[in-house]
C-alpha cells in the first residue's frame, strides 16, 4: 500500500509543544541555567560548569536529607500501602454505607494542605493540643517541637492521616471491579479467606496498587507543604527533607547555583526512581 | 452423583414478599435423576440463575427445600454440596498456571499432592489442556478459560452435580459448537448430573434430555426436546422453541368445533374442552396453536394473503396473513408457493387449543 507523504501533519503538533515548552521546558531550563553558573550581585553570571553538582553530591547534608527523605518514603509506603488495603478490603461493596464510606474517605484528601499541617500542629501540641496533651497525661514525654522522635511520629501520622485514603479510593475501585461470580468460584472451590484475597483480590488489585503506590511514592518525595507548617524541618535538622532543604537553600541563604543543582538532581531521582518501580511492575505484569 | 429434589421451592429477593410480581421463583417441586443431562431454558430474567444459585448454596431460598441424595442440603455451603459451577464468564485465578488452576479445589481441600497430580493430568487430558498445563492461566483464550473453569469442577471426585450457568456466551461462534459437543461427551464420561443454564433453545434442545422450560418464576414445562417440539403445554413452549415460533391464533369453541374466525378448524383437543367445561363464555381467552411445520397449502382450508416469503436455506419461512392475524408456515425448497392468494390446511393432531396459555387436556376431566 502506498502511504501519502504529508508532513503537514507535524503542524497539528505545535499547540501541544508550545503547551509543554512553557509549562516545562522553558521553566526546567531557567533550572538549568542557574546550575551551571555562578551569580554575584548586580545580575552578573559567570559560567562554573558542574561545579555545583559536585558540591551537592558529595555536600553531607544534602546526603542527609536524601537520606531522612527515603527513610519517610519507606515508612509511609510501608504503613499507608497495607493499611489502605485492609480498610478498602473492610469496607461494604454494595448498599446504603457505601457513599457514607466513600465520603469520610475522601474527605482529608479535601482538605487544603497547609491547613492539614495548621491542623496537626495545633492538635499535636503538647500544652493544649488533644493529641499531644492526651499523650503527656498518660504518661507519655511528648513534645513534637524538642525531640525528633516525637516529631518523626506526628509527621508519619499526619501523613498516614492525610494520604492513607488515597491508597483506600483507589485499592476500592479495584476491588468493586472483581465479578461476583470469581468470589461464587472461590467459595465452591473451598477457598478460604487468605486464598481468596492471595489469588483473587491481589491480582485483580494489582494495576491500581502500582498507580497507588507510584502516586504516593513521587507525594512522599515532594511532601513540602504539611510539614513546612508542621515541624518547618525541625527540631535542629531532624525532619529536613530534601524539599525543606532547597527551600532553605534557595530561599532562605540565596544560593541559587546550588539550589538549581540540587533541584535537578532532586527531580532526577525522582524520575529514576519512578521508572524502576514502574517498569518492575509492569514487568511482573507481562510475564 | 445424586438425585436432585427440589421441594415446594419458592425465592424472593424482596424482604416481605407480598404481591406475585414479589417472587423471583414461585412454588417449584422437580425431581432430577442421577446422571442426567438437564436444562433450563428461559428468556433472560425467568428465574433460572436464581435456580441455578439455590441448587449451588450461593443463595438460600425463602422456602422450600433442596435434596441431595434424600439429605437436606438447603442450609449447606457451597463447598459442603460437592457441586461445581461454571459461570457465564470464565473464571480463572489469573495469577496461578493452568495446573495450579486446576489443582485449586484439591488443594484447598487437603489432597494429597501424588492424588492432585494424577487428578489434574487426567483431567487436562480429558479436556484437551495438557498441552497448556504450564503456561499461566490469564493467556489463554476464552474458550480455554472456561475449560479451566470446568475442570475445576471436575477434578473433584465428590462432585454430585455440575452446573452450566450461560457459559458459551463469550465464546466464539465457531468454537460454541465443539465445546458444546465436548461438554456432551464428558457428560457420557464422568456420568455426572449436569444441569445447564440458557436462554439460546440450541444449546438446550442439544445439550440436555430433559429440558424445564422457565418464564416468570415459573417451570411451564419439563420434557424431552422432541415433547417440548410436538406438545407443547403452553403457547409460551410453543413460541419460544422452535424457529420461527408457534403461531397462536384467537379462536373460539362452540360444540367442539374449533373457529378462527368464521373459519373451522379441526384440532386434538377442541371437542374435549367443550365436553368438559361446557360453555364458551368462560373468561380467559381461548387460543390456537399449531407449529408453522405442521401447516400446508392446500385446495380449501383457511383462505390466506401470502405477504412475506423469507429463504432459509432449507426452506422457505411464508408470511400469510388471515383477516387480522398472521400465520407463518414452513415449506420445503422446491415446491410452488401461491403469490397471493391461497388456502392452508392444518395438521390436526398438531393443532391445540391454549386455555389462558395452557394447553387444554385431550381427554378431559368431566
Amino acid at each position: 500500500m502506498n502511504k501519502t507523504v504529508n508532513q503537514k501533519a507535524w503542524f497539528l503538533v505545535l499547540p501541544v509543544v508550545a503547551l509543554v515548552a512553557f509549562n516545562a521546558i522553558i521553566p526546567l531550563m531557567t533550572v538549568v541555567n542557574y546550575s551551571v553558573q555562578e551569580s554575584f550581585g548586580d545580575n552578573a553570571f559567570f559560567w562554573s560548569g558542574v561545579m555545583w553538582f559536585e558540591q551537592i553530591l558529595r555536600s553531607s547534608r544534602f546526603h542527609d536529607a536524601l537520606g531522612r527523605q527515603l527513610f519517610f518514603t519507606c515508612m509511609i509506603l510501608l504503613i499507608e500501602v497495607p493499611l489502605g488495603v485492609m480498610i478498602a478490603l473492610s469496607m461494604p461493596r454494595k448498599g446504603g454505607w457505601v457513599p457514607v464510606c466513600l465520603i469520610l474517605m475522601a474527605l482529608p484528601l479535601l482538605i487544603p494542605w497547609n491547613v492539614v499541617g495548621a491542623m496537626w500542629n495545633i492538635f499535636a501540641l503538647p500544652d493544649i493540643g488533644l493529641l499531644g496533651r492526651t499523650l503527656n497525661h498518660l504518661g507519655f514525654d511528648y513534645n513534637f517541637t524538642r525531640q525528633p522522635e516525637d516529631a518523626w511520629f506526628t509527621l508519619i501520622l499526619m501523613d498516614v492521616w492525610h494520604w492513607t485514603s488515597l491508597v483506600v479510593l483507589l485499592a476500592y475501585a479495584g476491588l468493586v471491579s472483581i465479578p461476583d461470580a470469581y468470589y461464587q468460584a472461590a467459595k465452591i472451590d473451598g477457598a478460604g479467606a487468605w486464598a481468596i484475597f492471595r489469588h483473587i483480590q491481589l491480582p485483580k488489585m494489582k494495576r491500581v496498587l502500582t498507580i497507588a503506590v507510584l502516586l504516593r511514592f513521587m507525594d512522599s518525595f515532594n511532601v513540602y507543604t504539611e510539614l513546612s507548617v508542621l515541624t518547618g524541618g525541625g527540631p535542629g535538622n531532624s525532619t529536613t527533607l530534601l524539599s525543606i532543604d532547597l527551600v532553605k537553600i534557595a530561599l532562605g541563604q540565596f544560593d541559587l547555583g546550588p539550589a538549581a543543582a540540587m533541584s535537578l538532581i532532586y527531580f532526577l531521582i525522582i524520575l529514576l526512581l519512578s521508572w524502576v518501580f514502574y517498569s518492575l511492575m509492569m514487568r511482573n505484569e507481562e510475564q | 452423583m445424586a438425585k436432585i429434589i427440589l421441594d415446594d421451592l419458592r425465592h424472593s429477593y424482596v424482604a416481605n414478599p407480598v404481591s406475585d410480581a414479589d417472587w423471583a421463583l414461585k412454588q417449584l417441586d422437580i425431581a432430577w435423576d442421577d446422571g442426567g443431562a438437564y436444562a433450563l431454558l428461559g428468556p433472560s430474567g425467568c428465574g433460572k440463575t436464581t435456580l441455578l444459585n439455590i441448587i449451588s448454596g450461593l443463595l438460600r431460598p425463602t422456602r422450600g427445600r433442596v435434596i441431595f441424595d434424600g439429605k437436606d442440603v438447603t442450609d449447606l455451603a457451597p463447598d459442603q454440596r460437592h457441586i461445581a459451577q461454571v459461570f457465564q464468564f470464565p473464571v480463572v485465578y489469573d495469577t496461578m498456571t493452568v495446573y495450579d488452576n486446576l489443582a485449586f479445589p484439591l488443594r484447598n481441600r487437603g489432597v494429597a499432592e501424588a492424588v492432585v497430580d494424577t487428578r489434574v493430568r487426567t483431567i487436562a487430558d480429558m479436556l484437551d489442556l495438557t498441552a497448556t498445563l504450564d503456561r499461566r492461566a490469564s493467556g489463554l483464550t476464552a474458550d480455554g478459560k472456561q475449560k479451566i473453569s470446568l475442570g475445576r469442577g471436575l477434578v473433584r471426585e465428590d462432585v454430585n452435580v455440575i452446573m452450566f450457568d450461560e457459559p458459551l456466551t463469550v465464546i466464539d461462534p465457531h468454537l460454541k459448537w465443539q465445546l458444546r459437543s465436548k461438554l456432551k461427551e464428558l457428560h457420557q464420561r464422568v456420568g455426572a448430573t449436569m444441569i445447564y443454564v440458557t436462554h439460546d433453545q440450541t444449546e438446550a434442545l442439544t445439550f440436555a434430555d430433559q429440558v424445564v422450560v422457565m418464564k416468570d418464576g415459573e417451570v411451564v414445562q419439563i420434557g424431552t426436546p422432541v415433547d417440548l417440539f410436538e406438545r407443547p403445554q403452553h403457547v409460551f413452549v410453543g413460541h419460544f422453541i422452535g424457529s420461527p415460533g408457534m403461531n397462536v391464533l384467537p379462536c373460539s369453541v362452540d360444540n367442539g368445533q374449533v373457529r378462527i374466525g368464521g373459519c373451522a378448524i379441526e384440532t386434538a383437543n377442541g371437542a374435549a374442552w367443550s365436553a368438559g367445561a361446557g360453555s364458551a363464555d368462560r373468561p380467559g381467552g381461548l387460543e390456537l396453536g399449531i407449529r408453522p411445520e405442521f401447516i400446508h397449502f392446500a385446495e380449501d382450508g383457511v383462505p390466506v394473503t401470502v405477504t412475506k416469503v423469507t429463504d432459509v436455506g432449507r426452506f422457505k419461512i411464508v408470511s400469510t396473513r388471515f383477516e387480522e392475524h398472521a400465520i407463518k408456515l414452513l415449506v420445503t425448497d422446491g415446491q410452488p408457493i401461491p403469490t397471493e392468494s391461497a388456502h392452508l390446511a392444518f395438521d390436526r393432531n398438531q393443532a391445540r387449543v391454549y386455555e389462558n396459555g395452557w394447553v387444554v387436556p385431550a381427554e378431559a376431566a368431566a
